[in-house]
């Protein structure tokens, strides 16, 4: 889709009609677009992105935020996918009533376009996906936070399975590119790079009035 | 649970020992939970008895722990590893020994999905808890669970699944065993971080299991109910 603007727009929260409740891991991205594209009528509430690591909490956290914002806007858009809650995020927003999701099983998905995703599943079975999200925050969420810095045969026995990294990239960025193919090698696996650019998360996003 | 003195696990009695090797798996130390297990085997201790002496009380408590938030993933999957590293000599000695057995189960990942770090520790548990368990590996189609259901007979099929696209699987892998009419003969056990209760029943699945100690525990709890129908209708 064209993304050229048609007026730069410097975006603050707390303005416009309508509500994007977000995984905190994309908040860059869609405050990216939302200026890029001057959509003036967006306002964004992110959740924590580390709620990924619980996502069982998730719908609760996005029924709260619905709850909270419901009368400050005229619609609520939820830019979550499926994200690991088997179908109990699609529950709470059935509940909660005129709320909708980006479709889609997760975010990589949803970048690399929900279809391409789907007709590519088998071969990308064994793929670590990276984000430009997952990519800078790599070293904390996943080497750190899957404990792989403190003994040396977890990666095995955590990646054991895997044969490439895969960097669905929104962005193009020689540094990040480095840090993903660094990744890659540290895990010793294979490395692909794929260019997505936002995918289906910027056409949903035109659609949100 | 980490000390900072030295311990020379060779010098602790059966009972220290048995306990150091709780708080080895607690912090994950798998050297420490093999020279454990060795001192244990050569003290003469039975190897089903280190199993669930040692690791599976050891599991336990990192499983309640995990459970009530004060372990979180990375430490379990230390906790598991080591635990790996324990069965992984165990486990020969254990079939030598013919240790008693609770049941049998077939466990895998279903078609798609490669992940298995939940599902090893299910059957790593279930082991210890005396189960023989025959453990099919990943990205199973509906034809492999067919094979192994035939070749070992199994009281319970597990299947694991940690993706929202693959999960759909398991009922595909259920309602094949409907048509085949094999349901009943068969306690299906589901599991995996995107499921939950109200999935597991809507494939039909017999039970949920939300982790591996729930697993184990409702595990032995269909296998008590098919021993007392079973003496009931004797």
């Amino acid at each position: 889709m064209e993304l050229a603007p048609s007026e730069t727009h410097d975006f603050k929260r707390g303005q416009g009609s309508v509500l994007l409740i977000a995984c905190g891991a994309l908040a860059r991205e869609i405050i990216q677009l939302i200026e890029l594209n001057n959509w003036q009528h967006l306002d964004v509430a992110c959740l924590p992105a580390k709620l990924h690591n619980t996502p069982d909490q998730i719908p609760e956290a996005v029924r709260e935020k619905i709850r909270t914002n419901r009368d400050k806007y005229n619609r609520i858009y939820v830019l979550y996918a499926d994200c690991g809650t088997g179908g109990l995020l699609d529950k709470v927003l059935e509940e909660e009533g005129d709320v909708e999701r980006i479709p889609g099983p997760h975010c990589y998905s949803f970048f690399a376009g929900n279809d391409v995703f789907e007709a590519r599943a088998e071969d990308d079975m064994r793929a670590f996906f990276l984000t430009d999200y997952l990519c800078r925050h790599f070293d904390k969420l996943v080497w750190e936070g899957f404990g792989l810095d403190r003994h040396p045969d977890m990666p095995a026995f955590v990646f054991g399975n895997y044969e490439k990294v895969v960097f669905l990239a929104q962005t193009k960025d020689e540094a990040l590119e480095r840090q993903a193919a660094e990744i890659a090698h540290r895990l010793g696996l294979a490395y692909e790079y794929r260019f997505t650019g936002m995918g289906d998360l910027a056409s949903y996003m035109a659609t949100a009035k | 649970m980490s000390d900072e003195e030295d311990i020379v696990l060779s010098e602790l009695a059966d009972d220290e020992l048995v306990q150091q090797m709780h708080d080895d798996l607690y912090d994950g130390l798998k050297e420490e939970i093999e020279e454990g297990t060795n001192i244990l085997l050569e003290r003469g201790w039975q190897p089903y008895n280190i199993l669930t002496q040692a690791l599976v009380e050891g599991m336990r408590i990192v499983g309640e722990d995990f459970r009530d938030g004060i372990l979180f993933v990375p430490e379990v999957l230390l906790s598991a590893n080591a635990m790996k590293a324990g069965m992984f000599i165990l486990r020969p000695l254990l079939a030598e020994t013919g240790a008693p057995t609770l049941g049998t189960m077939v466990i895998g990942t279903v078609k798609g999905d490669i992940h298995d770090i939940g599902k090893n520790l299910v059957g790593m548990m279930m082991e210890g808890a005396g189960f023989e368990v025959f453990n099919i590996g990943i990205n199973n189609p509906v034809e492999n669970f067919l094979e192994a259901i035939e070749q070992h007979k199994p009281d319970i099929i597990g299947m694991s699944a940690l993706l929202t696209t693959t999960m759909p699987y398991m009922k595909v892998v259920i309602d094949t065993l409907i048509e085949k009419g094999m349901r009943d003969d068969f306690v299906v056990l589901v599991g995996g971080a995107p499921l939950n209760e109200e999935f597991g029943k809507a494939i039909g699945a017999d039970s949920y299991c939300r982790d591996a100690a729930v697993a184990v525990e409702t595990a032995k709890d269909f296998m008590k109910r098919k021993h007392n129908q079973m003496s009931a209708s004797a």
